[in-house]
């Protein structure tokens, strides 16, 4: 569990965060990330993000699915357990075609889902520290990994100069962890709220 | 916007080829008339009316197609197809032209009393046939006649309607009520369009005029896999144009992003397709009724096997597996080729569908069928192309044009 230290700069307009993001990171900062209360086109490109290869997974769990039930289906059909179904061939493939293509779908459908909660660190129990819970609202949190050079003063003026409306330090956990919500800090009570 | 080319001019190559092909196809069209069409062979005679008709057919719902891809993103209050839409309203133009020749081979195939082509002209066969007494209602000449001209006029009419209103969008610019009131006159003409397509394309003119050619047989599938054909070819199409106008310097608010949306629509379309082949096909393979696979006998296991399973490649597996990725989709060559592959793919579908039920022992697949089907690539160019040239490229004053040019997948 490892601590690092963070610079929180929070945003109220798409269009003030994207040429903020551009100029954070030409000046050489670090984004750890931006949270955002919807999904913002383009940020992903905004911020330098590689190209997800959450496809490339579905396309191989759906080949998989394919083939497991191509296999399965055939061998019990011809080698198996032939039955004598309205004089059907035993490889009666058209009939087989709707099995194949649920399995295809079901195969890449829940391996997408499970390898996408993976890739996001969701499951039950597990937590991550929230630096912002207007992210979740109104606010785009941009939050900056500070390094031992990093001026926290200087960098909390250059966002608040490019437009951020609230800026903030903190020392969090960068990854996740065990927990549960009823013993940790309420996040609804949270004290401050500055205004927008 | 002054800096944009708006105004399509014809390439001097573009005429050249489109008149060659168009003079190919003239000879081709003169010399099956003079060998097949005046032969005193029966055969000869089907294969003749029976090529004019699957060609007249698949040009005319193709370029039909690209109306109904108008209307349909009307209706939805789309706004990305904006920057091109000019391109989809110029193919459509060739509807009243398609139409009309569409219309003149089907009623001299009709008057002209073709029953080897539609048996349910032959009046004797229909007295003694129940199954086709009972359709008479519907396979009677009249009533082929009279739904034909509705269908094809007011394709026309409703279509002419909808790029008559796309013209205002050049004139002047609209404030807020001016538009939302453009905006709702589109969708109510859209609508309009739709519902006859519904009535038509969706459900009977396929029925009418390619699945009577089985007089006896019948799948209530048909209608939507033409559907879905045309579609496909017609999304093609538009592709095609797309591509050739951005290569000549014009369309330049179009981009990649709209070339992407296009290729999803002939990328869902092909799979649409295939979901309907395989339904029409698996149902009567698994209930092996005889007078329901009657329509697949020949072409499964007869001399059509190799067309009817190429089709299925060409259509299905080539969409499926080249367009699938995002880059493909983005790719102006990969389009381009996939888009002519389709288009071929469909009209091969579409002979088939017509020919497998005329010419049961022999594929005639010829240079009649490739004469004839240059006559009409070459009008479709050479018509499409004057039809550009009349209107501004990009309807500059529409409302919904800069959801269009900062269009992002």
């Amino acid at each position: 569990m490892a601590k690092k230290k963070f610079v929180v700069g929070c945003f109220d307009d798409e269009a003030v965060l994207f040429p903020a993001v551009k100029k954070v990171r030409t000046s050489g900062y670090k984004i750890h990330d931006v949270y955002t209360p919807f999904a913002v086109h383009g940020l992903d490109h905004a911020l330098g993000m590689r190209e997800t290869s959450l496809h490339t997974a579905g396309f191989i769990y759906g080949i998989t699915g394919t083939t497991t039930a191509l296999s399965c289906i055939s061998w019990i059909f011809t080698l198996d357990w032939p039955l004598n179904i309205g004089g059907k061939p035993h490889f009666a493939l058209p009939a087989w075609v709707p099995i194949i293509f649920e399995l295809t779908v079901l195969f890449a459908a829940v391996g997408m889902v499970l390898t996408f909660c993976y890739l996001c660190q969701l499951a039950p129990f597990v937590k991550k520290h929230h630096f912002h819970a207007r992210a979740t609202d109104d606010l785009f949190v941009m939050v900056i990994e500070c390094t031992d050079k990093t001026n926290v003063d200087d960098l909390k003026a250059f966002l608040s100069s490019n437009g951020a409306v609230e800026t903030d330090v903190q020392v969090a956990e960068e990854g996740w962890w065990l927990g549960r919500y009823d013993k940790d800090e309420m996040m609804f009570e949270n004290k401050e709220i500055v205004a927008a | 916007m002054a800096s944009i080319k708006t105004q399509f001019e014809i390439p001097g190559k573009m005429k050249t080829w489109s008149y060659a092909l168009i003079g190919v196809g003239l000879v081709a069209l003169i010399a099956g008339l003079v060998i097949k069409g005046f032969s005193a062979d029966e055969h000869e005679q089907t294969q003749f009316w029976g090529t004019l008709m699957y060609n007249t057919i698949f040009w005319t719902l193709v370029c039909n197609a690209s109306m109904f891809f108008i209307c349909v993103t009307t209706m939805a209050m789309g706004g990305w197809q904006q920057s091109f839409r000019r391109i989809p309203e110029a193919i459509s133009t060739m509807v009243p032209i398609f139409g009309a020749i569409t219309f003149a081979v089907l009623i001299y195939v009709v008057v002209g009393h073709k029953h080897h082509i539609y048996h349910w002209l032959d009046s004797e066969a229909v007295a003694n046939d129940p199954i086709l007494k009972g359709k008479a209602g519907f396979l009677n000449p009249v009533f082929f006649i009279i739904w034909t001209t509705l269908t094809i006029g007011l394709w026309s009419l409703l279509g002419w309607r909808m790029r008559q209103l796309s013209s205002e969008a050049d004139e002047a610019p609209m404030d807020a009520e001016k538009g939302a009131s453009f905006i709702w006159r589109n969708t109510i003409r859209a609508a309009l369009f739709v519902v006859w397509f519904a009535l038509t394309v969706g459900s009977t003119i396929p029925w009418l005029w390619m699945m009577s050619i089985d007089a006896h047989w019948y799948s209530t599938m048909y209608s939507w896999y033409t559907f879905a054909s045309s579609f496909v070819s017609g999304m093609s199409l538009i592709a095609l144009w797309v591509i050739y106008l951005k290569n000549k310097g014009y369309l330049e608010l179009t981009s990649q992003e709209h070339l992407h949306d296009i290729g999803k629509f002939m990328f869902a379309f092909s799979i649409f397709w295939t979901y309907l082949w395989f339904s029409q096909y698996m149902l009567i393979w698994y209930a092996n009724i005889p007078e329901e696979t009657v329509y697949f006998k020949h072409r499964v296991q007869g001399p059509y096997k190799g067309i009817f399973f190429l089709n299925l490649i060409i259509n299905f597996l080539c969409p499926l597996l080249i367009l699938m990725k995002r880059s493909a989709k983005r790719n102006y060559t990969l389009i381009t080729f996939m888009a002519v592959l389709i288009i071929f793919g469909h009209w091969i579908d579409f002979y088939q569908m017509v020919m497998g039920s005329l010419s049961k022992e022999h594929v005639t697949l010829g240079w009649f069928d490739f004469g004839i089907l240059s006559l009409f690539v070459g009008m479709m160019i050479l018509g499409v192309g004057k039809a550009l040239t009349k209107k501004p490229l990009v309807p500059k004053y529409h409302p919904f044009l800069k959801e269009s040019v900062i269009h992002q997948v």
